[in-house]
């Protein structure tokens, strides 16, 4: 017996301390809450380390951050398992999935969520024109996360090499131009600019930012049927012309959709670039030369200079889930809200901050003043002048004059079959750039299509 | 023909059973929603489908940009199709020969059959796109001629073309030397002794006896060039630039998956499921005539 005792001793405490360790943490299971996005590399990374600080620091609920892939396969991917009763709590689309998201039926706004969890959001905290994009009837319905607008970069380097002020980006495409062939003349690049994202950045917010509109009934925030596009106007017609004919002295050249040209610009074959502000982090680890950025360029008078329309990707809660799980929903959102989340972030990511609070608090720890590429963005999308003054570092000093203003074409678009009518879109240019199909001809024919592709929206949507 | 008799009766049922379930699963249970969801307009988050009738399929006629996918469909498994059977029997011809190093030969020669499309395609994104592409920069110094088939729709068709057929060539050399290594040498010697050179030996015993091989993988590439061919365009082109590479098949996956569009994709998988069995239909009615079993 003794024996007996002494051999199975330590197997007993084995079994023991293993069944002690076992118990807490059945007892004090947390709540998984999946959330499915669409962040990679340096984005994913940050996304990862923000969730993880909120899982740490609260021990109810923890977070399971997801990457399903693209945008458009994390949307897929929510409506597949949608369909089969079994949804993620939170899901990040991307803007132009807007419209689907809201008439779906199957989201949980935002603002009703915090209302039946007794979570307090400030809601008139958060900057104009992102709250604007995903708000219905002045109530929000997605949580913003990842919103950044498209600007304007440029090769310092290239631009010393041809005698150009290297901290004076152009402000006009009539500057554009010249800057480019004086560029291509001094051996600085081989091309003078190229643009990611054709239809965000050479048609949405070029239409935007001169105050033009996209489509008919306000940019489709006032109604689903009988909305049109109006891009093949005289105002689309001028700058795809100016951009197609560009193309022969190598003043622009087009390099694919989405970030297929970015190379183009780091590699420094093209000495200035247009594409979202979210990539001044990625720039930032990834260039030689030295670069800066400015605004996007206007074409000046007769045009007014309206503010640009943000990009990237919110949060929307879906229905389906059990309702204690939404407690932690709420609690995880309003956390990311915080100012000092949204400093974070945009530190980390190039992403924009939200809030005016948090806007307020980097302005005040000058964070602009040691990294002016960031302020680029937020000047454009509130009108404020692009560098920060000298005055910011005066606190006595009164507030900046805005250069663009706000209006009913520059706050956003509502489409329904958005991702395809982008889509359409790039098609026709890229048979416009390719001279398949003169400008009017190529304009008009995604007018037509688009337009198809709305009323086929508006049938489906029926109520 | 021997025909195989089994003692018991429930044996043979049960030993196709497996492939039966296999095949009801994943080929005809699919095939069956998509039939039934091309009669509906739904929308992506379900909840409300809409009776439609054939009106995916008319919109579908009416829409010319259905069309030019099809026109492409065509031009790229026609094209797919007779480079890699007639390159794959030219490279099996010569592969025949006792040559030294004749194995090594022929894995490299079936090597690239084992590379995904998907992957097919990466490798030639890297060869030869414009801004990251090894070729273009080497092009560069000796032309100024831009091979930007970002822009130009018969250079990008020509690209997904090469690197489909280069995947495939492996499976028909494969099946070329199977077949030409069962062509009696007696027959050829006699064929010398005639005076034959070797383009007539060719022409004349070599096409017509593996003539049912031909066949066959005439067969079997075309269906795999409008169907499994997804993975290259995928990956380089993404059916651009404007429509000069959107097969069938890449188009009824961007209308589902990316625009959300599901009555509409089911229609256009129903429309590629009937031309696919149509055509080959057609090759055994009329090219069964010409093959010499």
């Amino acid at each position: 017996m003794k024996v007996f005792m002494s051999r199975s001793l330590p197997l007993v405490a084995l079994v023991c301390a293993v069944a002690t360790l076992a118990l807490p943490a059945a007892a004090l299971a947390k709540t998984e809450i999946h959330f499915w996005h669409a962040m990679t590399g340096a984005l994913g990374d940050a996304l990862e380390t923000q969730v993880k600080q909120f899982n740490e620091s609260q021990g109810e609920y923890e977070i399971k951050p997801l990457r399903k892939g693209s945008y458009s396969e994390t949307l897929t991917a929510a409506i597949a398992a949608y369909r089969q009763k079994n949804p993620p709590h939170i899901v990040q689309v991307f803007e132009v999935g807007t419209q689907t998201m809201m008439l779906s039926g199957a989201v949980y706004p935002v603002w009703e969520l915090m209302r039946d969890n007794e979570v307090t959001v400030d809601w008139n905290d958060f900057i104009k024109p992102v709250v604007g994009y995903y708000t219905k009837d002045g109530k929000l319905y997605s949580m913003p996360y990842n919103s950044s607008t498209p600007i304007f970069y440029y090769n310092k380097d290239a631009f010393k090499k041809a005698g150009l002020d290297p901290e004076k980006p152009p402000k006009t495409w009539q500057d554009v131009e010249a800057y480019a062939r004086k560029i291509i003349a001094a051996g600085g690049a081989k091309c003078g600019f190229s643009t990611g994202w054709p239809s965000w950045t050479m048609v949405e917010n070029m239409h935007a930012t001169h105050d033009q509109p996209f489509a008919t009934k306000r940019n489709g925030f006032d109604a689903v049927e009988g909305v049109e596009l109006l891009v093949n106007g005289e105002f689309g017609r001028k700058h795809i012309g100016a951009l197609n004919a560009w193309q022969k002295d190598n003043v622009y050249s087009y390099g694919g959709r989405a970030g297929t040209a970015d190379p183009k610009f780091v590699n420094g074959d093209c000495a200035m670039y247009i594409q979202s502000s979210a990539l001044i982090s990625g720039f930032t680890k990834s260039i030689k030369f030295d670069w800066g950025t400015g605004e996007l360029p206007h074409w000046g008078a007769p045009y007014k200079k309206a503010t640009s329309i943000i990009g990237g990707a919110t949060l929307w809660v879906l229905k389906g889930k059990p309702s204690a799980e939404y407690k932690g929903v709420a609690r995880f959102l309003d956390h990311l809200s915080k100012p000092d989340q949204q400093m974070w972030w945009h530190v980390n990511t190039g992403y924009l901050a939200i809030s005016n609070t948090a806007v307020r608090n980097l302005e005040q720890g000058y964070h602009f003043v040691k990294n002016p590429k960031q302020h680029t963005a937020f000047a454009q999308l509130t009108g404020l002048p692009p560098t920060p003054p000298a005055a910011m570092k005066d606190k006595k000093a009164a507030p900046a004059k805005p250069e663009r203003v706000a209006t009913p074409n520059s706050s956003g678009l509502r489409l329904g079959n958005f991702v395809q009518i982008r889509d359409v879109i790039e098609g026709e240019l890229e048979n416009i750039y390719g001279g398949k199909k003169p400008v009017k001809q190529g304009l008009d024919d995604a007018v037509a299509k688009s337009n198809a592709l709305l009323k086929e929206f508006a049938i489906t949507y029926k109520p | 023909m021997k025909r195989t008799v089994f003692p018991n009766r429930w044996l043979p049922y049960l030993l196709v059973a497996p492939q039966v379930a296999v095949t009801i699963v994943f080929f005809f249970w699919p095939a069956g929603k998509s039939l039934y969801l091309s009669v509906f307009k739904s929308p992506p988050f379900g909840g409300r489908d809409i009776f439609v009738g054939l009106d995916n399929f008319t919109a579908l006629l009416r829409d010319p940009e259905y069309y030019e996918s099809v026109l492409n469909s065509f031009v790229f498994a026609g094209g797919v199709t007779v480079l890699s059977v007639a390159g794959g029997l030219v490279v099996a011809v010569l592969a025949n020969q006792k040559i030294r190093g004749l194995g090594l030969y022929r894995t490299a020669l079936l090597w690239p059959y084992g590379i995904a499309p998907a992957v097919a395609g990466i490798i030639f994104l890297f060869i030869f796109h414009p801004a990251y592409g090894i070729l273009p920069y080497f092009l560069s110094f000796v032309t100024a001629y831009e091979f930007n088939w970002l822009l130009k729709g018969w250079i990008a068709m020509t690209l997904v073309v090469a690197a489909t057929s280069w995947t495939q060539l492996g499976y028909n050399i494969a099946f070329f030397l199977a077949g030409l290594q069962g062509i009696p040498t007696s027959v050829m010697e006699a064929a010398s002794v005639d005076g034959a050179g070797p383009v007539r030996k060719f022409t004349s015993i070599i096409v017509p006896l593996i003539s049912p091989i031909t066949f066959y993988l005439v067969v079997v590439n075309m269906v795999f060039a409008f169907f499994s061919s997804f993975g290259v365009i995928h990956a380089v082109t993404q059916g651009g630039p404007g429509n000069a590479t959107g097969i069938m098949v890449f188009k009824l996956w961007k209308d589902g998956f990316i625009g959300l569009n599901l009555g509409s994709s089911a229609a256009q998988s129903v429309i590629l499921m009937a031309v696919v069995i149509g055509m080959t239909m057609l090759q055994f009615r009329f090219a069964e005539k010409r093959v010499t079993y």
